[in-house]
């Protein structure tokens, strides 16, 4: 076949679209923000948290978290004396609210703040079948948005039930660890707002966080460690009773 | 060599233009960014990331609210953050005179905290409301602030004491 020039002039526009298709974008990196240098993780300390539900009433805030969902929330715990291996478990709405005085009395009772755990082998991720969820650079389990089908396998595969269908999008959604809070320099709004310091955002990859004397000095626990899913939010002082 | 070579010829032909079209119309349907970091879409990061804020953080709040920054450094409440009782406030923070926080409501607010619960710690400070005021609201003898009422007696006005770790 000979290349004509009129040919030519038909199969340079085409050959033009074609390239603008196969060269790939490189998309502008956050100013001041590397994902290499942050591992991302939370600290949460038992004993300290009162149920006050601020965390929750931030994270719905923060997050336009539908009415009814929870990106965290919080258990109350009640261990009887003697039935110490079926510990009763209430969340009214979430805690968002703080939590009515307690009608048992004796046992055990004690708070426990819930969230993602940032996984780094999250059960989510591997699920998922579009790459519509994933483990940042950085630690983070996010989900793209506009990727999600709302098959609903990560809300199964999650062990910890943080994942729920976003009535209005549905599409999953669960907890950021407010990304957009955490990259800008900020505290995850929950962080921001607990009063007694019971959550604490940690990054791992610094050496002048605080949490690695804490991590030092204390007997740490993350949720179901037998599931091996590196969940990176550590509780304190937690009960074994705790699920 | 080879008879009829013009039929090795159109297939050839079709097979390139088949891959040629996979490639364009594959280049066109993912994301450009997919695969850079993973099998995911790589500016999904860089979006989640611009999202905008909601809270503004108590250093912005105490940019402007100084005095009451100096208050809360006296009390215990100097570990809790404004926007822990007054919500949200990137919003105020942005446009201060235009939007204005909604006042708060100290028998529900305070209540959230310090009602008596047997799941909070027993270091916590909690009062069973309806015994401890008779129905008052918390702020006619407590200032929110600063919540210790000798504290702010002004006879009575004590050196800061230290935040509670």
């Amino acid at each position: 076949m000979d290349i004509t020039r009129r040919r030519l002039l038909i199969l340079l526009p085409a050959a033009a679209v074609a390239w603008k298709f196969v060269e790939a974008g490189t998309p502008e990196a956050a100013p001041n923000y590397k994902l290499t240098e942050h591992w991302w993780a939370m600290l949460v300390d038992i004993p300290k948290c009162i149920g006050c539900g601020s965390c929750v009433r931030a994270c719905s805030q923060e997050n336009d978290v539908p009415e009814g969902y929870f990106r965290t929330w919080i258990e109350r715990y009640h261990v009887a004396d003697w039935k110490i291996e079926r510990p009763e478990v209430e969340s009214p709405d979430g805690g968002k609210q703080g939590f009515p005085p307690n009608e048992i009395s004796g046992g055990k009772n004690f708070f426990v703040p819930k969230l993602c755990n940032h996984c780094a082998d999250s059960p989510c991720t591997q699920v998922c079948p579009v790459g519509a969820t994933f483990v940042t650079p950085d630690g983070v389990v996010l989900v793209d948005k506009s990727y999600c089908l709302g098959c609903r396998y990560c809300v199964q595969a999650c062990p910890y039930g943080c994942r729920f269908i976003n009535p209005k999008t549905n599409t999953a959604e669960k907890c950021s660890l407010c990304y957009h809070r955490i990259t800008k320099g900020l505290t995850t709004a929950c962080c921001e707002v607990c009063p007694t310091g019971a959550r604490q955002l940690a990054d791992l990859k610094n050496p002048k966080d605080p949490i690695h004397e804490f991590l030092k000095t204390h007997s740490v626990q993350v949720l179901k460690p037998h599931m091996a899913t590196g969940a990176k939010v550590f509780y304190n002082g937690m009960d074994g009773s705790v699920r | 060599m080879f008879k009829d070579t013009e039929h090795l010829i159109r297939l050839a032909a079709v097979m390139a233009i088949a891959v040629l079209a996979f490639v364009v119309l594959r280049s066109a349907v993912v994301p450009k960014s997919f695969g850079q970091y993973g099998h995911y879409r790589g500016n999904a990061i860089a979006e989640a990331a611009a999202l905008p804020i909601a809270h503004a953080g108590h250093e912005v709040c105490e940019s402007c609210h100084s005095d009451v920054a100096e208050q809360k450094k006296l009390g215990k409440h100097v570990v809790v953050a404004c926007e822990a009782c007054h919500g949200a406030q990137a919003k105020h923070a942005d446009d201060p005179a235009s939007i204005q926080p909604a006042k708060l409501d100290t028998a529900v607010i305070c209540a959230r905290c310090h009602e008596a619960n047997s799941a909070k710690p027993k270091s916590f400070p909690q009062v069973v409301s309806a015994e401890h005021s008779g129905g008052l609201a918390c702020d006619t003898c407590h200032q929110p602030h600063r919540p210790k009422i000798e504290d702010t007696a002004e006879t009575k006005s004590k050196p800061a004491t230290e935040a509670r770790k």
